[in-house]
């Protein structure tokens, strides 16, 4: 019997060295920053904090996803140093300290050969509230709009609901995918899709249309013209402390800035 | 020395039973997990609400499934439409009428289907499966029809091999017996072999529902994953486990807990189609 129990105890050592091993390494004797939220802001985070580290060689960065939401609430748990967040913060999470580190569009893509090149707000309202459910009524020949959402909680769900939506709901019939590449996947194939992604993602497979005459463009987000932006946000629980605030101030610097605007997002100084 | 051997013996059977057991405590904590995560808003938002709710807005505080439960068993039936119906065939084929080297060639071919990856499946049915139906049926193409069918394709493997267990393990006598009444190989299989083989054929079919309903990957790829229950076979829908995949990621409080709730009617439902599957069988084997 005490064989079985030397292997029980075997078996319950083994998970714990592996732990053990992974947490030691590459950390060791470094200060190390947790960044979680936003799986939109997850990307550029990493990004920069790739190039933060190569500088300073003393630091360590993780950076997480989990969601805008999941972000928010271990910022407030305290269970990060910094949140990520790609939605504007709600009244109860107005707590915590707000820092915008650059801004990002929504574009409303169709497929490359839909003659439709310009909607209103209120006709891409209609569209995705399953009021105007046909290309006819947009314009185009008489065929069903297949109308292509993100997954409830997303972030970008949750920016296009507000600056879109604006309190009418999404329709149940409305296909749903869960990241942008999928949206775009699907308006990319299928030529009566319609679809909404991150601006920073839009290249020569889908056409964005206009939006109330502005096309979506760098230029057109800077000058305020194109609304549909979203603020990607780093959040802190109270003044960050010194290790967190090193990077967001090289976030916040011209290189790191550069590097945001690089990957087609709008700087804070622009 | 035969102390030694007699210890090492008892040593050997005693790791194999933890080893074996341990499978169960796997189960056991499966069940405890999804039942302790998905019960309390059943029993905060009440059962109803949840089960025959029709709209599903979790972070406004509906959580309602209904819509998904109705889809679930409309693609699982799609794919045993498909399914059943070439499943058993080629379990016929195998077991009556082919030849050792047919044999040879389509039963490791079948073992590979079982092999290829669900995102495989997926992969090839957004690719090919979406436009063939987007261009000539028309609809999105993310629908109904494309799921059941590479759902069908997805089954076969399971159709198959347990139907084709059953079909063999009819006694010979039968099929001596029917032949030497006169019978043809087709009235023998028709009216002796597939009656006395029903429970296993039927097991067959329901284990192969118990994996459409279960699958996950290829369904959100093909599915479309609109929340309306679909009103013919063009339209997108989605599943219990695509509405799980789908919306992990960014789930946190009650809308985490929703998708655990989603978790629970699945398993409930899988362990239904399970239990049916082995009473089936086991009734069979009673006989």
């Amino acid at each position: 019997m005490h064989m079985l129990l030397r292997l029980f105890v075997l078996l319950a050592v083994i998970p714990g060295l592996c732990v053990a091993c992974g947490n030691t390494g590459s950390n060791a004797g470094k200060q190390s920053i947790t960044v979680a939220g936003s799986t939109s802001v997850m990307p550029f985070t990493e990004k920069l904090a790739e190039h933060f580290m190569i500088d300073s060689k003393d630091t360590a960065i993780d950076v997480q996803g989990g969601g805008s939401t999941a972000g928010v609430q271990a910022t407030i748990n305290r269970t990060v140093d910094i949140g990520m967040s790609s939605r504007e913060l709600k009244d109860d999470e107005k707590v915590l300290n707000r820092i915008v580190i650059c801004h990002d569009g929504i574009a409303v893509v169709v497929h490359r050969d839909n003659p439709v090149t310009a909607l209103t707000l209120d006709e891409i309202r209609g569209v995705f509230s399953g009021k105007i459910s046909n290309w006819r009524q947009l314009g185009w020949v008489n065929r069903k709009i297949d109308a292509v959402s993100r997954e409830e909680g997303s972030g970008t769900r949750g920016a296009f609901e507000e600056l879109v939506m604006k309190g009418r709901e999404i329709d149940d019939a409305t296909m749903v995918q869960d990241s942008n590449g999928s949206v775009k996947e699907v308006v990319a194939t299928d030529p009566y899709a319609i679809g909404y992604i991150s601006m920073g993602l839009v290249d020569s497979k889908v056409k964005p249309v206009s939006i109330n005459g502005i096309r979506p463009s760098l230029a057109t987000i800077r000058s305020g013209k194109y609304r549909i932006v979203r603020p990607f946000l780093y959040l802190t629980n109270g003044e960050p402390d010194k290790r967190a605030r090193r990077f967001i101030d090289y976030v916040l610097s011209k290189d790191g800035q550069r590097i945001l605007r690089n990957e087609g997002l709008v700087g804070v100084h622009d | 020395m035969i102390d030694r051997t007699v210890l090492k013996e008892h040593f050997v059977k005693w790791v194999l039973v933890a080893f074996a057991l341990s499978s169960l405590l796997f189960l056991f904590l499966i069940f405890a997990f999804i039942l302790g995560e998905g019960l309390p808003l059943f029993l905060k938002v009440g059962a109803k609400k949840i089960i025959f709710g029709m709209k599903w807005a979790p972070t406004k505080g509906y959580f309602g499934i209904f819509p998904m439960i109705i889809s679930s068993f409309l693609v699982t039936l799609g794919a045993l439409t498909i399914g059943a119906p070439l499943g058993l065939s080629c379990a016929i084929y195998l077991s009556e009428y082919s030849g050792k080297r047919m044999k040879m060639l389509l039963k490791p071919a079948i073992e590979l289907l079982a092999g290829i990856p669900s995102v495989v499946f997926g992969f090839l049915g957004v690719i090919y499966i979406v436009p063939l139906v987007r261009n000539y049926l028309g609809g999105s193409g993310f629908s109904l029809i494309s799921t059941s069918l590479v759902l069908g394709v997805m089954i076969l493997p399971t159709i198959i091999s347990i139907s084709f267990d059953a079909l063999v393990s009819v006694p010979k006598t039968y099929r001596e017996a029917s032949a030497a009444m006169g019978a043809t190989k087709w009235q023998t299989i028709y009216k002796v072999i597939i009656p006395s083989a029903k429970s296993g054929i039927l097991a067959s079919f329901i284990l192969g529902m118990g994996r459409a309903i279960g699958e996950t990957m290829a369904v959100i790829m093909i599915a479309g994953n609109a929340l309306k229950i679909p009103t013919s076979l063009l339209d997108p829908l989605r599943t219990l486990t695509g509405n799980i995949a789908l919306e992990l990621a960014y789930a946190t409080g009650d809308h985490r807990l929703a998708l655990f709730s989603t978790g629970v009617v699945l398993m409930i439902i899988i362990m239904a189609l399970n239990y049916i599957a082995n009473f089936g069988i086991k009734r069979k084997i009673a006989k």
